[in-house]
């Protein structure tokens, strides 16, 4: 990070910037690429695919019950006639903006309270800290699956508290990264010229820890998306007649034994995108980790 | 050594306080109670069974009550079975969540630790990329997909193994391996990251420059260091897996303490839901514990600090 915090990132030089070069190494990690473009593809077509389709995720027709895929039906039906593909992509609009929110929740608890830590040091620090490790050390699983329990299911819940499980580790990179930047001589400038503290932390120093923030996020989400899907497939989280990729996949294997697609498919889909997320997220991490520049 | 022992077990004799405070008051504060969901009881037998079981107590009272009993070891009755105490119901399920946990963890060292130490051996070869992506996909895909998917190859085309059940030692195959391959992925990328850091320092150069054998070098100069990351992460996840997978033991219909820890979270068993919480939560504690005395024993640049 120190090329960073030397060059501010505003810095006009012309393809020398962290970012401009992390972009470079991104781009010839053939895997990350593909992770991306595959993502991009799945996002998309999530998106925009149910609405192209003459089918409704929740249109039954029991008459059809479940037929394997075929040219009306891409990727079959399940046992009620409903389309497998329109499921699948409306399960993938509830997974992935599951994902997106808890991790966007993790991301904001963590880096605020890392940061704050960070700057503050001190008892202070030690003392917010030490919160973190207690909390490390509380099965955390077992309180999502307690609260999804008693409190209904319902989606907006589900990814507050998967977020609220996710940002200790969160908490922890951001301390560590704000503790090295904060004795820097940019940051003494800026405390010379009588900025106050929320303005050094927020304009100063986090812009200049944005890159392990960054790959710690992209890993970030497929974590969310497995607990969500867990917790689907325990009957906790999503429930039925909507639709997610934990919801399909517990479908799927209750009745594999004679309609094997309906695990394939959402199987196939859910396990590639988070093949792709943890790609990008090596890739990211890679790509921007200005030590490994070196060999 | 002594100092930091005491001092974290006195920081985890804390927050297990406040986990079985919250949970207890957590679990009180929800809608329904555990005789809410039985047919026909009658408001006169409602008082009669809250009254058996202390529930008509002030929660204060009953929390004081709780945690008297807790002191000596009572996790207190059953509300969901009749006549039999959360003792007796961890006492029961837990050999068995253990057992395949055991199996579990052991398959996955042995293979994860293969792994990795060939990966990091032959870095850049194909047998890198094979086990690096192994790890990957290990990583990626879930032990909700692979479990099924197994099961419709291995038991019900080919027949080799029952689809679910838990008689048999073939019945511990499949669960073994599922549960097994989920944590080998992570022991394989941690491995190799930690014997590749150790296979470059200058100690290894040494022992090569005296003629050492690489398998020498390998197995008595390198792991003992290259292992320290494994170390780290297998303190909370033997926690995870010696207290069973929920997913792994509904999948396999395995009676095992995960899936009665669902099931009484659902029945409003406040007994049976602290008793498991708790038992988990010092479950982690003591691990973690452990894995930090053994990272000093392995390590002795770790400084332990209470």
């Amino acid at each position: 990070m120190d090329a960073a915090a030397n060059s501010p990132a505003a810095a006009p030089e012309q393809g020398s910037s962290l970012w401009h070069d992390a972009w470079l190494r991104l781009r010839k990690n053939r895997l990350a690429v593909a992770g991306l473009a595959f993502l991009v593809f799945v996002a998309v077509t999530c998106l925009l695919g149910p609405l192209f389709s003459p089918y409704g995720y929740e249109e039954q027709r029991l008459d059809l019950g479940a037929s394997p895929p075929g040219a009306q039906h891409w990727l079959g039906t399940d046992t009620l006639g409903r389309d497998l593909l329109v499921r699948t992509l409306t399960g993938g609009r509830v997974s992935l903006g599951v994902g997106l929110a808890a991790t966007f929740v993790a991301l904001t608890i963590g880096v605020v309270y890392g940061a704050v830590a960070g700057f503050v040091g001190g008892k202070r620090d030690a003392f917010m800290m030490r919160v973190v490790d207690i909390m490390y050390s509380l099965p955390f699983p077992i309180f999502v699956i307690l609260l999804m329990v008693f409190f209904g299911r319902n989606i907006i819940l589900l990814f507050v508290a998967i977020g609220a499980v996710e940002w200790l580790t969160m908490a922890r990179i951001v301390r560590s990264q704000v503790m090295a930047v904060k004795r820097m001589e940019f940051i003494e400038a800026a405390r010379s010229l009588g900025y106050g503290r929320r303005r050094i932390i927020f304009r100063h120093i986090l812009p200049n820890i944005l890159g392990p923030v960054i790959v710690y996020t992209t890993l970030t989400i497929p974590a969310v998306m497995l607990l969500e899907a867990f917790l689907s497939f325990l009957g906790l989280g999503v429930q039925p007649p909507m639709s997610s990729w934990g919801v399909l996949i517990k479908d799927g294997a209750e009745k594999m034994e004679e309609f094997s697609w309906l695990l394939v498919f959402p199987a196939a889909l859910f396990s590639l995108t988070l093949l792709s997320l943890n790609f990008v997220g090596d890739g990211l991490r890679d790509a921007l980790d200005v030590r490994s520049s070196k060999d | 050594m002594l100092r930091f022992i005491t001092s974290r077990l006195l920081q985890s004799l804390l927050a297990l306080f406040a986990v079985i405070t919250a949970t207890f008051f957590m679990i009180r504060f929800v809608p329904g109670g555990p005789f809410t969901a039985e047919k026909a009881v009658t408001p006169e037998i409602l008082r009669n069974l809250e009254a058996h079981y202390g529930l008509d107590k002030p929660l204060w009272r009953q929390y004081a009550d709780y945690l008297a009993s807790l002191a000596q070891g009572d996790l207190g009755p059953s509300f969901k079975y009749p006549n039999r105490t959360v003792n007796e119901i961890i006492g029961d399920k837990l050999p068995v969540s253990a057992e395949l946990g055991a199996l579990a963890i052991g398959f996955a060292l042995v293979l994860g630790v293969t792994l990795g130490t060939l990966a990091a051996v032959f870095r850049n070869t194909w047998i890198d990329y094979a086990a690096s992506g192994f790890g990957l996909l290990g990583i990626s895909v879930p032990t909700f997909v692979v479990g099924p998917l197994l099961v419709l190859a291995c038991a019900i085309h080919l027949g080799w193994f029952n689809a679910s059940g838990w008689y048999g030692p073939a019945d511990r195959v499949l669960p073994t391996l599922v549960l097994g391959l989920a944590y080998a992925a992570p022991i394989s990328r941690l491995t190799r990251g930690g014997m590749l850091e150790i296979l470059g320092q200058d100690f290894i150069r040494t022992a090569r420059a005296k003629g050492a054998s690489e398998w020498r070098i390998v197995t008595r100069h390198a792991l003992r260091g290259g292992l320290l990351p494994v170390v780290s992460y297998l303190g909370p996840a033997v926690a995870g897996i010696l207290t069973g997978s929920f997913v792994i033991e509904t999948i396999f219909q395995i009676p095992g303490i995960g899936r009665e820890f669902v099931n009484s979270a659902f029945n409003r068993d406040y007994t049976l839901v602290l008793g498991t919480v708790i038992l988990y939560a010092v479950l982690i504690m003591a691990l973690n514990l452990v894995v930090d005395v053994v990272q000093a024993w392995l390590n002795p640049k770790v400084r332990l600090e209470g």
